[in-house]
């Protein structure tokens, strides 16, 4: 009987945290002030007038649990994401980002461990290379260079703007995500898998997922926000810069801010037309980044817009910069997936138009929805975390079997010469030796070598 | 889900994240309620909601006193109005199954497919209800329970699973006329009750794995997701009466589910 009292408990822990408010007044007029946990029952409230989202309670808990941790770490704005299902649980995401400076600690801790890793491998590699020195015949070396790692984004921009949180129930410990790398991106856009709901679960998977289950989340969790997390037009603007545009014209803008005077949108307006809704985050590229990065470039994490260098020794191809949909663009510009609009809008409430909220949902990521009304919008991601295909999911077919060696004269396999080829060479070998001699005889000049078969 | 508790249920369905708006609930009450008068039914489900492009389908299912017995279903818009959509036939269920993509939400729109002719969407929206029925309807052992000269009953004395039993796949029966059951071995039908154990329980459903079955709200409420056929939540209260299930989705099956277990 123990389990089922034990959720219990600790979700009456998170009652009592935010009930010690009674204790004095004093401690009511600090919490009544600024705090970054948002709103969630309103949000909530206005998600459920259209049909999407968790239920009162339950949107309560969760609000309990983000003001716990908001409490632990240091946050600067905090919003609740969504929910992805799992198999055996699922997990709760909330999007956050910390204030100036606080993260760096924890990245440091995760670039010491990774570090320690290549030290290892550095040691396995020296002595194998002993080892080749000491044998009689040198392996021949191979020429494939791994293609080079793309390096992923610094924390605040691009896919790792913000910082994702999960816990599997409310008044359980939430867990930071760690940043997402190109690779994982571009892996995860490969692989179709359901989640668990344990974080260290390995994903198994063909091409196989460079990391667990953590990091898959992570992945997922930012292809849905580049593809579906959206706003009224006008609600975000670009802020002012000083003539930056001329360098900054490939890669776009990635900042952007609230603009002071947006009036709000009609919602028969919103309904109507999808030029009305933009994307406020970044399209994730091909390679797997927001920003491009030229792989073949020595120098590291600059970003060359215009030039295009070539000074790769080794590389013979030209790598073209992959470019995205600017910042801000509008949904009716989002490309259809096999003849279905990729959004659906609706009103919440046809019998009353005057109050009702206007609802996207995406057709492509099941699950993704967006509300406004008045002033006021919101993102929610409820689902299992998968992108809709018409298609059914095609595994990538393994890499052909390698060559083992390359094929030369040395190694190439020649057929032995037949009886008779060699009786007959030797037939006419005798007869040119049966020239020379009498040519020698005759012209009388001696060669000491004689020529024998 | 029962109609008459319809808003218990609702609340209780709502983890998967997709419900009812509170003016849909509104007018489903008043409207499930006519639809059982008018058409004379024991008992009233809402199936759930298809959704379409456009618009989504509303699906209802009445059910007479045989509990086992056809369902009969019908659809609506617009949760007021609700038609009664037209029995299909065997060819008709392998026509739809042909023609894939999402449903628009207007009843009267064509596909069209090269081979075969044009299916209309109201019989296919009827034919994927149908499927899916049959593969992912579920309901809890001894809710219902068979008496000696057919028909079947609800129990009342159902009080619910207990916690270990709930979390079992095999305490979970589909809702339909059992297909497994005349396959087993006299030992196994041995230890089952002829009056409870009369349906195919989920244990051997192949793929296998294809359902999820998680605690939420801290063990106060088990639910079953399918994940073949995805926006089907069954719910159940242990220890109490209340279950019920739900399907809110695009009426897609999940082709993708080996790859993705």
């Amino acid at each position: 009987m123990q389990p089922t009292y034990k959720m219990a408990e600790k979700q009456k822990a998170l009652f009592t945290r935010s009930g010690g408010g009674t204790e004095g007044e004093q401690e009511m007029e600090e919490e009544v002030g600024e705090t970054p946990v948002p709103n969630i029952m309103e949000t909530a409230f206005y998600f459920e007038q259209a049909g999407v989202g968790l239920s009162s309670d339950e949107s309560f808990r969760i609000f309990l649990a983000m003001k716990q941790l908001v409490e632990q770490q240091p946050i600067h704005t905090c919003r609740f994401w969504g929910k992805i299902l799992g198999i055996k649980r699922s997990y709760l995401v909330a999007e956050v980002e910390f204030r100036e400076g606080e993260e760096e600690a924890e990245e440091e801790e995760v670039e010491e461990m990774t570090e320690g890793g290549e030290v290892m491998e550095a040691h396995g590699e020296e002595e194998g290379e002993e080892d080749e020195e000491k044998a009689v015949d040198i392996v021949p070396k191979s020429v494939w260079k791994p293609p080079p790692v793309i390096p992923k984004e610094e924390s605040r921009s691009g896919a790792n703007k913000y910082l994702y949180f999960v816990c599997n129930e409310p008044g359980l410990p939430w867990t930071r995500l760690p940043h997402v790398t190109p690779a994982q991106i571009v892996n995860a856009r490969k692989i179709k898998k359901f989640f668990t709901g344990y974080l260290d679960t390995p994903v198994v998977s063909y091409p196989p997922f460079p990391g667990n289950e953590a990091n898959y989340l992570r992945a997922q969790i930012a292809r849905i926000s580049a593809a579906t997390q959206v706003s009224p037009l006008g609600f975000y603007q670009f802020s002012e810069e000083e003539g930056d545009e001329e360098e900054e014209g490939g890669a776009g803008r990635d900042s952007y801010e609230e603009n002071p005077d947006f009036e709000g949108i009609p919602v028969l307006e919103l309904v109507d037309s999808m030029a009305n809704w933009v994307h406020h985050t970044q399209h994730i590229l091909p390679q797997g980044r927001c920003t491009w990065v030229n792989p073949l470039q020595k120098t590291e994490e600059e970003e060359d817009l215009g030039e295009e260098e070539e000074k790769a020794d080794e590389g013979p191809e030209e790598v073209e910069q992959e470019v995205g949909p600017p910042l801000l663009t509008p949904l009716s510009e989002d490309a259809e997936i096999m003849h279905l609009a990729p959004w659906t809008t609706r009103l919440s409430c046809s019998l009353c138009p005057q109050y009702s909220v206007a609802v996207v949902r995406s057709n492509l990521w099941p699950g993704a929805y967006a509300y406004a009304s008045g002033k006021k919008f919101e993102n929610i991601y409820i689902g299992w975390g998968h992108k809709y295909s018409p298609e059914s999911f095609n595994p990538a077919l393994p890499a052909p079997i390698q060559q083992e060696y390359p094929s030369g004269p040395e190694i190439m396999e020649m057929s032995d010469p037949t009886v008779e080829e060699e009786q007959a060479l030797k037939a006419a070998q005798e007869q040119a030796l049966g020239a020379t001699e009498e040519e020698e005889e005759g012209e009388e000049e001696e060669e000491g070598e004689e020529t024998d078969d | 889900m029962d109609a008459d508790s319809l808003l218990l249920s609702l609340e209780l369905a709502s983890g998967s994240g997709q419900g009812l708006s509170p003016d849909r609930r509104a007018s489903l009450l008043t409207s499930l309620m006519l639809v059982k008068r008018d058409y004379r039914y024991d008992r009233v489900l809402f199936w759930g909601r298809i959704l379409g492009l456009v618009a989504d389908y509303y699906i209802a299912q009445g059910l007479s006193e045989d509990q086992l017995a056809p369902r009969k279903t019908l659809y609506s818009l617009n949760c007021t109005e609700w038609s009664l959509l037209p029995p299909a036939t065997e060819e008709m269920v392998a026509q739809s199954s042909v023609v894939k993509g999402r449903f628009m939400g207007d009843p009267s729109y064509e596909y069209e497919h090269t081979e075969l002719q044009k299916v209309n969407e109201g019989e296919k929206v009827f034919e994927e209800e149908i499927v899916i029925d049959k593969a992912v309807a579920i309901i809890p052992r001894g809710a219902l329970f068979k008496t000696p000269f057919g028909p079947t009953h609800v129990n009342r004395t159902f009080e619910g699973l207990s916690l270990s039993e709930a979390k079992k796949l095999s305490s979970y029966f589909h809702f339909r006329e059992p297909v497994e059951l005349k396959n087993k071995t006299l030992l196994e039908k041995a230890d089952l009750d002829p009056s409870l154990d009369f349906m195919d329980s989920l244990e051997h459903d192949i793929p296998k794995g294809s359902w999820s079955i998680q605690m939420e709200r801290g063990n106060a409420l088990v639910v079953l997701r399918s994940l073949l056929w995805p926006g089907l939540t069954f719910y159940h209260a242990p220890r109490t009466k209340n279950y019920g299930y739900v399907y809110v989705g695009t009426g897609e099956k999940n082709m993708d589910l080996p790859f993705m277990l």
